[in-house]
């Protein structure tokens, strides 16, 4: 199709390598990983732990080499990956010496914004991410569910197009979780950044995003990719519906042969 | 400071000002009681012993005898006090500097580090006396030696502090402040400082204690003022209730000193004090 704008992020043969320590040989971490964001797209990652998310994570992010394959953004390789997507790792890795709203507005202070100027633009979303009153409060005084969404709205102020979130709710409780899903595509429903997230709950990747892509491990690998039909915006009931239930057989199909297969290679 | 304690949050919502601070007050005085009774009564049993042994007072003098010598040299005492306490701010001034600078140095460059940290274990392997001898050898009885023990006794566990403080920092949120933009300086000051000043102020710590200690010695080794050199005055006098007395200067010094990092950790780092309470709690 020409004429169409190039896709947001695009991630051709991606492979990574590391050498777990001197003494063994390198392990290959990823194998050609290839795959694309659209502008406004929500996309999710989805695999067992130990497959390579979060190393594929860190490449986007520009923390790790890989040692073959290419990221364009806007159809061009930056000559620079570091600083150009926005990460938000696993842990909140709020900063106990702060207080949350200049937790938040560390993206803002690092681009040059005045400490008024970024405090004020921080506040106005205080409310959005459930976190007014609690401004003034050291990280401590934070539920789990509260600094996850502090640790989000530092990503979300840093500015950046696309996001990369690794596992955001991977720490909270099932009830929690589900509340934060909902409320992470209200979020996102509002001014629809690019978003590339990472979990090993198949029923998370399918409430929120627009494609899933499954990943197994050793070395990570896409197998799988599903567009989700579903309608948005979108309730929690929706995960109770069948069509939604199907959706979640198709994609555990390959997760469920890889778990399977790991535990007969292990046994013997 | 307009955060509620966690002790108010524990037990339920914001409670009124006037609660958290009674509370604070009971918690206090449970603290501070128990030494002070206990203290009390050591002096108490030491004066007992002495009037009931009849030891003379220049083998054992008695608190009362103490006290006395404290009133009769006060104004001697005053005067050294000032001499040794300006030698012990102004040594433990270098050191802070010093210390803290080598800290910085070391975790920016692993080169540097491994270049000086084992020879500042090794300096520390010297005993103080045989220090504050050839120091003062070099530099004559004025101020200037002892303000170099202080410094060299001060400095060792302020810069090794600080360096385990600045390693200690989350990896993770380096890494973080790196895909936000952050230059090396950015994450030292954003993320390194911050982490280690617990550390830095467990070594301030320390370093009042030791600077005490290697303040008497260089005065000993050679002075014409100051605390440590009214020691060996009245020792050689057996003037031993004066002794006393200006053990005890020297020990308010060190407690003063103790006391005042300690304050200074509570006004710098709010944020921690929380969170060691917190701890203190769930234990």
């Amino acid at each position: 199709m020409s004429g169409a704008p190039p896709p947001r992020l695009e991630v051709c043969g991606l492979s990574a390598t590391y050498a777990a320590d001197s003494r063994h040989a390198e392990v290959a971490a990823l194998r050609d990983v290839s795959f694309e964001l659209r502008r406004g797209e929500f996309v999710s990652i989805v695999g067992p732990s130990g497959c390579g998310k979060t190393t594929l994570l860190k490449m986007l992010a520009g923390l790790l080499v890989p040692s073959a394959g290419q990221m364009l953004i806007d159809g061009v390789e930056p000559p620079e990956l570091l600083g150009r997507l926005g990460y938000m790792p696993q842990n909140d890795h709020l900063m106990p010496w702060r207080t949350t709203l200049d937790n938040v507005t560390l993206g803002l202070e690092l681009a040059g914004t005045g400490r008024p100027a970024a405090r004020e633009i921080a506040r106005r979303e205080l409310e959005l991410f459930g976190l007014a009153g609690f401004e003034d409060h050291w990280p401590r005084a934070l539920s789990g569910g509260m600094r996850q969404r502090a640790a989000l709205l530092r990503t979300f102020l840093a500015g950046r197009d696309v996001l990369l979130l690794d596992e955001p709710f991977g720490a909270l409780d099932a009830l929690t979780r589900e509340a934060m899903r909902e409320w992470l595509l209200g979020v996102w429903e509002a001014d629809r950044k690019t978003i590339l997230l990472v979990t090993h709950d198949v029923e998370e990747a399918l409430f929120l995003s627009d494609r899933v892509l499954v990943m197994c491990g050793r070395p990570g690998h896409i197998t799988t990719t599903l567009e989700v039909p579903l309608p948005r915006p979108r309730a929690l009931a929706l995960t109770g519906e069948p069509g939604f239930a199907a959706l979640k057989e198709q994609l555990l199909a390959p997760l469920r042969e890889e778990a399977r297969l790991r535990l007969t290679v292990a046994a013997p | 400071m307009n955060v509620p304690s966690r002790t108010a949050l524990l037990l339920g919502g914001r409670r009124e000002p006037r609660a958290i601070e009674s509370l604070e007050r009971r918690r206090a005085l449970r603290h501070l009681a128990p030494p002070l009774i206990f203290g009390l009564v050591v002096i108490g049993a030491w004066q007992l012993y002495v009037v009931l042994s009849g030891d003379r007072e220049s083998i054992l003098p008695s608190p009362v005898d103490v006290a006395r010598a404290l009133v009769r040299d006060r104004s001697v005492l005053a005067s050294s006090a000032g001499t040794t306490l300006g030698e012990i701010l102004l040594g433990y001034g270098v050191a802070i500097v010093l210390g803290v600078s080598f800290a910085v140095a070391m975790s920016s460059s692993p080169l540097v580090k491994r270049a000086i940290y084992p020879w500042l274990v090794i300096s520390q392997l010297i005993p103080i006396p045989a220090i504050a001898v050839i120091v003062v050898v070099w530099t004559g009885f004025d101020i200037v030696p002892k303000v170099i023990v202080v410094a060299l006794v001060s400095f060792f566990p302020i810069a090794v502090n600080t360096v385990d403080g600045l390693r200690a920092t989350d990896p993770e949120l380096l890494d973080l402040l790196r895909t936000l933009g952050a230059g090396r300086w950015q994450r030292l000051r954003i993320a390194q400082a911050p982490s280690a000043l617990p550390y830095l102020f467990s070594g301030l710590r320390v370093a009042a204690a030791l600077a005490v200690i290697g303040v008497v010695f260089a005065e000993w080794v050679g002075s014409t003022s100051g605390l440590g050199n009214l020691i060996l005055t009245y020792s050689n006098q057996t003037a031993t209730p004066d002794v006393f007395a200006t053990v005890a200067v020297l020990a308010v010094i060190g407690v003063a000193l103790f006391s005042a990092v300690g304050l200074l950790e509570r006004i710098a780092l709010p944020w921690y004090r929380v969170a060691a309470e917190d701890d203190q709690r769930a234990r």
